[in-house]
């Protein structure tokens, strides 16, 4: 791993306005950076503004109080360098699966053909060769994310953001695109920003992770998985997975309960 | 459902509207039969006046829409992306949408004459709230995660309120739209009671009270016909718009 930065957060607080003007502060003074090319999972218990960082990483929600930087520069609003991918109805229902993927392409310099090549060639890397014309209402969960991951890949975003993106999956179909996106990851070379709440996940495709506390959300925790670049399924049966797994749990655990409990 | 079966409810209405005059209870003058109506009918047809006061309505209300369509989709969507302009315009909306607009066809005759502007204008202002109401909802009713989704695969603002909203919005939109084409279509023929020298609701209005009713019959029963026919194309038309949204 190079020590070129990916993503850097310096001091990131950021609230959201009450009704009666009392905004709920969802994170507070974060700092996180992340090395280029790194697979970087987000943990924590719901509410802890996991996804908050994320939209802000994203462009999507202004930035309040803090900065962040990418190899593109500040972080203002959203662009083609930093990819999204989100749990569902991120995909354009009214477009088929070849439509959405080219969409973004047609944003760029390119010509018709290159735009549909290269669009074609990212569907069937997300093995959705075939079901180029049909419409998203006509394929199921599993396959609606795969033409979400293509349609985000095939802009070349140097960043991948991806908002808890197989949560809504079935436990067979979930581990099966682990894998596939763990293997996607290995060829692309992307920095990838991976939020979820789901322990097993994050050590299964991560290379570290940040545990975050519950709200307002902040970093209490980094870990290296040192699994090393080249995993496939057996990963999960090895000691340091099993260990690992717990120890992380622990940490969620405790940032859950605190939740419950309302204390921070 | 087979087409015949399906509207045998029909068939069964006017076999009970022929009983009832058959059987005299009540007077032909009153209720005329279905032949006596058709011979009208037959009668306006052969001496054009039925088409031409069709095609004088039809063009009325064609024009009141239209433009009621492009406005209101305009201003609906704009109110959904911009905040002081959806301030400015959602009360007035909000105000006039439920006032009845066959209340104004005074005060319009008075701005607009008797000529045809008064009647498209009536039919437009009828027509416009429904389509903003309904492209306003739509618009605003958008996952914004889609939004996110084009924000980040490079478009502008303007291209996501063309390329995102517009057809997300598009199943609401089309039913503000079939609204506004059913009032078209009301106040076409009420303005024309009320002011026109030509037209269906005009000729409606001049049989009645020559008292040819069997011939006012047949124009009401027409333009029954031609709003039920209208409203069947636009449902196929909107259907096949949104063939998306139909899941295998």
């Amino acid at each position: 791993m190079t020590s070129e930065f990916g993503i850097k957060v310096e001091g990131v607080s950021h609230s959201y306005a009450g009704r009666q003007g009392a905004g709920t502060l969802a994170l507070k003074e974060t700092n996180l950076e992340i090395a280029r090319n790194e697979f970087h999972a987000l943990l924590g218990p719901s509410g802890c503004g996991k996804s908050t960082l994320l939209y802000l990483i994203g462009g999507f929600i202004p930035v309040q109080n803090g900065v962040i930087r990418t190899p593109a520069g500040e972080v203002h609003r959203p662009g083609p360098d930093r990819g999204i991918v989100f749990q569902n109805f991120a995909l354009f229902p009214w477009k088929t699966v070849l439509e959405n993927v080219i969409y973004g392409l047609k944003k760029q310099n390119r010509s018709k053909e290159e735009c549909e090549e290269r669009a074609r060639h990212f569907i069937k890397m997300v093995q959705l060769g075939g079901f180029e014309n049909h419409f998203p209402s006509q394929l199921s969960g599993g396959m609606q994310q795969r033409a979400a991951i293509a349609r985000t890949l095939a802009v070349d975003p140097d960043i991948l953001l991806m908002d808890e993106p197989f949560g809504a999956l079935d436990a067979q179909t979930r581990r099966v695109m682990q894998e596939e996106l763990r293997s996607i990851w290995r060829n692309s070379r992307k920095t990838v920003v991976f939020v979820t709440h789901d322990v097993h996940e994050a050590v299964f495709l991560a290379d570290r992770i940040s545990i975050m506390s519950a709200r307002p959300g902040r970093i209490e925790h980094e870990i290296e998985t040192g699994l090393g670049l080249d995993r496939d399924d057996s990963v999960i049966e090895s000691k340091r997975f099993i260990e690992l797994s717990e120890q992380i749990w622990r940490l969620v655990r405790e940032q859950a309960i605190s939740a419950s409990r309302g204390e921070h | 459902m087979s087409l015949a079966l399906r509207y045998l409810p029909v068939l069964i209405f006017f076999a009970a509207w022929e009983a009832i005059t058959f059987s005299g209870l009540v007077s032909t003058r009153l209720l005329p039969g279905l032949g006596e109506i058709g011979g009208a009918f037959a009668g306006l047809v052969a001496s054009g006046e039925f088409f031409t006061s069709a095609a004088r309505s039809l063009s009325r209300s064609g024009m009141g829409l239209g433009v009621a369509v492009v406005l209101g989709i305009v201003i609906g969507l704009f109110m959904a992306t911009n905040r002081l302009f959806q301030l400015l315009i959602n009360p007035i909306v909000r105000i006039f949408y439920p006032m009845p607009k066959s209340a104004l066809i005074p005060l319009v005759m008075i701005w607009f004459g008797l000529g045809d502007s008064s009647k498209i204008f009536l039919i437009f202002l009828g027509c416009l709230l429904p389509v903003i109401v309904s492209s306003y909802n739509g618009a605003r009713g958008v996952n914004h995660v889609m939004l996110w989704s084009a924000a980040s695969l490079g478009a502008s603002r303007a291209e996501i309120l063309r390329e995102v909203i517009l057809p997300a919005a598009l199943p609401d939109i089309l039913a503000g739209c079939r609204t506004a084409l059913a009032f078209s279509f009301i106040l076409m023929v009420s303005s024309e009671f009320i002011i026109a020298k030509d037209g269906l609701g005009y000729l409606i209005s001049t049989m009645g009270d020559g008292g040819n009713y069997p011939a006012m019959f047949a124009v009401i029963l027409a333009v029954a016909g031609i709003g039920f026919a209208a409203d069947r194309l636009y449902a196929a038309f909107a259907a096949s718009s949104l063939r998306w949204k139909e899941s295998s």
